[in-house]
């Protein structure tokens, strides 16, 4: 081939390539994006029927649950102004402990139980994942701490 | 003391850094060799005072001198001594002074091993160098000095994080570094090329043996972070995706193709132009992955607020280095006309389209990591992209390039003569096709499209890659054979086969269960047992410990016993999962304990992982070839011209 050629040959080969890519990369992006929701907004039920999302917050005082023997395990997640119940089945993580910072994907269950196939807690005690840290933000301290309007808005749907 | 002597150190080492960034430039342009040999001094003597800097900084750690800040966040005094040194680089500033150590060192062996490069063009190499450490170094003692002190003295230190205590993670890092810095020299020979005006073929022959030096530390780096994530965090993944992965990825994925195009610019005088790019985008990555992982960036574009200045540097310096060298390309481009044509069928074509999908492979992967960045950028909204994008978006120019790998290396430059190639890959072809469609089906007795795609795939590369080296052997016993660069290709492209066999498998065919387990129970994962015998406590240096003791066995016959730990590290009362793994050539038995479920009961996940070993393993041949390739006799003759 002149070295024209090969130029077309190269830039055809790389625009087809790219564009190719693309349209895989776009397409699947929407199949494979996992949107952070504020347990808040979960409880309001603003979150996708039909897909796994994440959610996060602190690990309730008190809310572990498991049942003697199984692998079973119930929490209480909150943001701080709103609560919401967890089921896991599994192993959890090393630094799982009540009062911590978590990060759970899954969807929402019957009973307005959000059922976790994945649950995260970060390896070091002072880190807390940045979306909890944001979500926690945004509630301690608003209108939604207030206990009026906090029983309001979490109701459950 | 010690502290300030490493500080002043680094202020000394600083100016040295700028005579060497300077000086040769002046020496170029006054046509004065003097100035240019300043240059090499001046990276002889930012060396040595990197290197005191360094030891300080490691005295300090042993001494345990908690009145350094650095040392009182991430040491203690009863961690162990060699955790102590790792320690060094186990955190933001420590790991930039290693990253500067490096990065003279490979100026020192620049310095040492370019007799035969003109003395112009190594005078352009050290000098931009020079302006790389000039950088870094600017940025360690403006935003993050590792001697900074602390006042009051804590009386103990607040431990080196648990998960860094480990062999793995004390090696992992400079092997990284080592690979990542080392683009800097592809980089700085690029630079050079395009300052000296000296464009012919003959600097792509000048930067072959560093290029392929950085990407084989580079893969063994990656290899070691893999498998100390696989033993280390307890759960048994050997890849996340997870972007401080992805950040050193992309330049392995980037420098692994302009490996392949320096090969076509120096052979024949082509892709010169792509090659330059090449080399300028390997170094950005490395750069942008220090600037994902060090500034906090990839926590949140809110932490990169909080504490804007050093992410702020590195952007600046990143833009900075990008620019200038993209500025300098678009001047120079006009002059790098092609020396020659090639047909359709030829080595060229074939290095081309490994090229195109290897950097259709980096795009995606960096599309994939700054996603997140750039949604929450516009929108404010959180999303994350899951490893089954990364899987599914990777095995799209990967699996192609695989199979077009066998046929590549057979190939001959310029033009393939009509009937050659089918005639030799006809037996690798036909090995491929049965054993690729055997070994599922008969060991593991399930067939899949993807597992038959990857596991002829695998055989394939496998047996093109033995048939050079087999017929070598053959045919000329006790005689020179193939050269050395010959060999080397050979094997790491074996090596590439090994590592597509090993993730088919363990992806197709792990084993994995979560259950409850006490002392004496048995659970039966794959065909094995395993058996809880028994769960007493053990003390550590600095943590304490539940260990259980539990045999494996396979139909009834003991094959082996595990001690998998669940630790608690006594400052930062940390627990930490180690697991216990029984590893042969074929699969490892990887058992880890969970929680205590209350009643002496422990969940306990176990897994069955055939063929993971052959993912490491397949690296270190990779990198066991690109050391041969590297150590070619034609790079360590001195050039006659």
């Amino acid at each position: 081939m002149k070295p024209r050629q090969q130029r077309m040959l190269a830039v055809g080969l790389a625009v087809a390539g790219i564009l190719v890519a693309t349209a895989l990369t776009l397409r699947a992006f929407q199949d494979n994006m996992m949107f952070f929701i504020d347990v808040s907004d979960v409880v309001a039920g603003n979150y996708p029927e039909d897909r796994t999302f994440r959610i996060g917050g602190l690990v309730m005082d008190g809310s572990i649950e498991r049942a003697e023997g199984s692998l079973d395990v119930h929490f209480t997640v909150t943001d701080t102004a709103c609560e919401l119940p967890v089921v896991y089945s599994g192993v959890l993580p090393d630094l799982f402990r009540e009062g911590q910072g978590v990060v759970a994907h899954g969807r929402m269950g019957d009973g307005n139980t959000f059922v976790a196939d994945t649950v995260l807690a970060k390896h070091d005690e002072n880190y807390m994942a940045p979306e909890v840290a944001d979500s926690l933000a945004k509630h301690v301290g608003g209108k939604t701490t207030d206990m009026g309007t906090k029983l309001e808005k979490c109701k459950p749907q | 003391m010690i502290p300030e002597l490493g500080h002043f150190a680094l202020i000394l080492a600083l100016s040295m850094a700028l005579c060497q960034g300077i000086l040769p430039f002046v020496g170029v342009h006054k046509n004065n060799a003097s100035f240019m040999a300043v240059g090499n001094w001046a990276a002889v003597g930012q060396f040595v005072f990197v290197a005191i800097a360094f030891v300080c900084l490691t005295t300090s750690f042993l001494q345990s001198d908690f009145s350094v800040a650095y040392v009182a966040n991430h040491s203690q005094l009863d961690l162990p001594d060699i955790y102590k040194v790792s320690a060094v680089w186990g955190a933001h500033e420590g790991s930039l002074l290693l990253w500067v150590l490096i990065l003279s060192s490979w100026t020192l062996a620049v310095v040492r091993f370019s007799k035969h490069v003109p003395t112009e063009f190594t005078a352009y190499v050290v000098a931009v160098l020079g302006l790389l450490s000039v950088g870094f170094l600017l940025f360690m003692l403006l935003t993050s000095n590792p001697f900074d002190r602390l006042f009051p003295a804590p009386p103990d230190g607040a431990d080196l994080n648990p998960l860094l205590q480990d062999p793995g993670l004390a090696i992992h890092p400079p092997m990284l570094y080592v690979g990542y810095v080392g683009f800097s020299v592809a980089f700085a020979f690029a630079i050079a090329a395009m300052l000296s005006g000296n464009l012919d073929r003959r600097w792509a022959k000048w930067t072959r043996p560093w290029t392929t030096t950085a990407w084989i530390f580079l893969t063994i780096g990656i290899a070691l972070g893999s498998w100390w994530a696989y033993y280390e965090l307890g759960w048994g993944g050997w890849w996340f995706w997870d972007p401080v992965e992805n950040a050193s990825f992309m330049p392995w994925l980037a420098g692994t193709a302009l490996i392949h195009s320096l090969a076509v610019t120096e052979k024949r005088g082509l892709f010169k132009s792509w090659t330059l790019l090449l080399a300028i985008s390997t170094f950005s990555l490395s750069l942008l992955g220090t600037f994902l992982v060090r500034s906090g960036i990839l926590v949140s574009v809110h932490a990169f607020a909080t504490d804007p200045t050093r992410g702020y540097f590195i952007l600046a310096f990143l833009a900075i280095v990008i620019l200038g060298a993209l500025i300098l390309f678009s001047i120079r481009a006009p002059d790098l006309d092609s020396e020659a044509g090639f047909k359709l069928v030829s080595r060229e074509t074939f290095l081309l389209l490994n090229n195109v999908l290897l950097v259709i492979a980096t795009v995606l992967v960096f599309l994939g990591t700054l996603a997140p960045l750039v949604a929450e950028a516009i929108d404010g909204s959180k999303i994350s992209i899951g490893p089954p994008w990364f899987e599914i978006a990777f095995a799209i120019p990967m699996l192609p390039l695989v199979f077009l790998l066998g046929v590549g290396m057979h190939t001959v430059w310029r033009q393939q003569p009509q009937g050659s190639l089918a005639a030799k890959l006809r037996i690798p072809a036909i090995i491929a096709l049965l054993l690729g469609v055997i070994i599922p089906g008969l060991f593991y007795g399930r067939f899949g499209l993807l597992v038959i795609i990857g596991s002829v795939g695998g055989v394939w590369l496998i047996a093109s890659s033995l048939l050079e080296p087999l017929r070598s052997l053959r045919r000329e016993k006790g005689t020179a054979g193939l050269p050395r660069a010959v060999w080397g290709m050979s094997i790491a492209h074996l090596g590439v086969g090994v590592f597509t066999l090993g993730v088919t498998m363990v992806s197709a065919f792990n084993v994995e269960t979560d259950q409850a387990l006490s002392p004496g129970g048995t659970i039966e994962v794959a065909g094995f047992e395993f058996e809880m015998r028994e769960l007493r406590n053990v003390n550590g240096p600095n943590y304490s410990a539940i260990e259980a003791s539990i045999d494996i066995r396979k139909d009834g016959e003991f094959i082996g016993n595990l001690h998998p730990q669940k630790r608690q590290y006594l400052v930062q009362q940390n627990w930490m999962t180690e697991a216990g793994i029984f590893a042969t050539w074929n699969k490892d038995l990887f058992v880890a304990l969970g929680d205590e479920l209350g009643n002496n009961t422990w969940s306990v996940r176990v897994q069955y992982k055939p063929l993971i070993r052959w993912i490491w393993l397949g690296a270190l041949i990779m990198a066991l070839g690109g050391l041969l390739a590297a150590t070619d006799r034609r790079y360590r003759t001195r050039e006659t011209s």
